[in-house]
């Protein structure tokens, strides 16, 4: 353990990216307490005001939201929805990848199949088309990212539990009599811990800008709730007047996830013995 | 890969292109469910509020949606292996020829990308693996890890508000200028913009890997020994280490153009680019199910066959494929 911290914290890039997810979740957690204005307060008197505008530090929306509290908030919503798709697509994937690798046989065939299946539609467009099949929203749009990454983290537990099958220390606690479940649960499980962690890691930045691209096209968390993608949307109106209002949300998605991407790419360093 | 046993190439393609079947089976079950897995009755979903009780349920029989499901689906298979996906009603036209159309604009824009990214990938990923932590590598790993972050729709806003809005020298939306000009430069021309949107994040994920795989391949023990014997430096990196990276390079090739296919569906609806994505986009908001249907299989198709065709490049690159 001792070790994986050490290579972590050489890694500047990953300390960096340490850093920008730690910001962002603190600046999550409090924003209501940071918040200069409630975030769907309207002002038409103050509409698509600039950055540093008297009260309203970062300006202010077509409605006269303002942005710093509507960019507050949407973290929360980033964070939480991005995460909540992860753990879900995490905790799925592995059970299918346990699943397929431990009882093996037809089991393994279904799911591999099942998986070769999820495969074969591009990433993005079978999102889309779970929610034409759903209905747009934030609850579906988690659903139909955490269905679209269930294939992700099949794979890489299967392929594990596999390779983990083939120890002595396994076959010798077979051999003691450990039943199957235990095993499972046990030995297997605990050796696809590291893998599903920097899985994880590298995962949810692609969850986060997944989920705020289906908010983009209006498919996924909708308005008025302040939310980085659908902000984006809206935003394309007034992009001669207020480049701002685009700019902004775009800057807070592309932070956190390159937060999360370093933190992940020095995870997977730290955590993958070949790489040392 | 999958173990193939002898018989060479041809025998290897014929076994590949008979584990497509399933997935392409697959794949139109899937599809299938688009229209039949949504909440509520699709023909009443289809007419909206204003429709009759009777045009409802003459849909509801057009549709075949009184029978079986297996039924269904059988009879929905024979009419997409003969060309029919069915009719859009918002449209009020056939599904096939509205696709194909539209197709050819996601390819043109799917192909721009892909040109694009496997040009600046493949050059910034060979660079920074030959001169390995110099400054030309920290800067092309920089921005390789800064253009994996970024989302494509943002950045194509930010592209059309410095080159379209600012300078003027692309223009924001469309293939085509509305007067008169249709040629190719002025396809071209509307294509720099949303190409470069989508290739960016693709030409970053290249440039890792290239990366990667050269840096594996230059501590090889044969490039050790061709430098020994007094070859030039470009000669062993063009000679003996590019044409042995080039081989997990060519393995992502699928995995990317899945990824600018779907990546299109942001990228054309914000330039307005009249491809698949952004008509499906419209499609589903307004429930038109099998205007989504012949979207989405026209697409997967399209992948699976990419795949196939990519997993055949790399037994051709690698003969060692077809014997394991």
């Amino acid at each position: 353990m001792t070790d994986v911290v050490r290579v972590f914290r050489r890694s500047s890039a990953a300390l960096f990216g340490l850093g920008l997810v730690a910001v962002v979740a603190v600046l999550a957690m409090l924003a209501p307490w940071l918040a200069p204005r409630d975030p769907d307060a309207i002002d038409t008197a103050r509409r698509l005001a600039p950055i540093l505008t008297a009260g309203y530090p970062l300006g202010t929306d077509e409605f006269g939201r303002d942005l710093l509290s509507r960019l507050l908030y949407g973290a929360r919503i980033s964070l939480v929805v991005g995460l909540t798709a992860t753990a879900l697509a995490a905790l799925a994937g592995s059970l299918c990848g346990l699943l397929a690798g431990f009882v093996g046989r037809w089991v393994d065939q279904l799911i591999m199949r099942s998986i070769d299946t999820l495969m074969a539609f591009p990433y993005f467009l079978l999102a889309v088309a779970i929610i034409a099949v759903l209905g747009p929203g934030l609850v579906n749009g988690m659903v139909a990212v955490a269905v679209v990454n269930i294939p992700f983290y099949g794979r890489i537990v299967r392929a594990t539990v596999l390779a983990v099958k083939q120890t002595e220390y396994v076959e010798s606690a077979r051999a003691l009599g450990v039943s199957e479940l235990r095993l499972a649960l046990t030995h297997v499980l605990r050796n696809c811990l590291s893998p599903v962690i920097v899985a994880v890691t590298l995962n949810i930045g692609g969850m986060i800008t997944a989920l705020a691209g289906l908010s983009f096209l209006g498919l996924g968390v909708q308005p008025p709730t302040s939310d980085w993608g659908s902000m984006l949307a809206a935003s394309r109106q007034y992009l001669n007047v207020a480049p701002h209002v685009a700019a902004l949300p775009g800057i807070a998605i592309f932070l956190t996830v390159l937060g999360f991407n370093l933190l992940g790419d020095g995870l997977r360093d730290a955590l993958d013995p070949r790489l040392r | 890969m999958a173990a193939v046993g002898g018989g060479g190439l041809p025998a290897y393609a014929l076994r590949r292109l008979l584990l497509a079947i399933p997935v392409l089976f697959g794949v139109s079950v899937l599809v299938f469910a688009v229209l039949h897995l949504a909440p509520g009755d699709p023909a009443a979903i289809m007419l909206g509020a204003q429709a009759t009780k009777e045009d409802v349920e003459r849909l509801h029989r057009d549709l075949g949606l009184d029978q079986p499901l297996v039924v269904q689906y059988l009879r929905w298979m024979g009419h997409v292996v003969q060309g029919d996906l069915g009719r859009s009603i918002p449209l009020g036209r056939a599904v096939l020829p509205e696709v194909l159309l539209r197709f050819k604009a996601t390819l043109v824009l799917t192909a721009g990308a892909l040109a694009i990214a496997l040009v600046l990938g493949l050059a910034a990923g060979i660079i920074s693996a030959v001169k390995q932590y110099s400054w030309l590598d920290r800067l092309s790993m920089g921005v390789a890890v800064t253009g994996v972050s970024l989302p494509v729709f943002w950045t194509g806003i930010m592209l059309i508000i410095v080159f379209a809005l600012q300078l003027r020298w692309f223009p924001s939306s469309g293939m085509s200028s509305p007067y008169g000009g249709s040629g190719v430069a002025d396809v071209l021309w509307h294509l720099v913009l949303p190409a470069m949107t989508l290739g960016t994040a693709s030409a970053a994920a290249l440039a890792r890997l290239t990366r990667s795989s050269v840096l594996e391949i230059i501590r090889q023990d044969y490039v050790r020994s061709a430098r020994a014997k007094g070859l030039a430096e470009r000669a062993v990196i063009a000679r003996h280490v590019l044409k042995n990276a080039i081989n997990p390079i060519i393995t992502v090739l699928g995995v990317q153009v899945g990824f600018l296919l779907g990546g299109a569906i942001l990228t054309e609806t914000v330039f307005s680019w009249p491809g698949l994505g952004s008509m499906m986009v419209r499609a589903i908001q307004a429930r038109d199910y099998p205007l989504v249907q012949g979207g989405v299989l026209l697409i997967a198709t399209t992948f699976v066959v990419v795949n196939l065709a990519v997993d055949l490049l790399y037994a051709i690159f690698d003969p060692r494929i077809r014997y394991d």
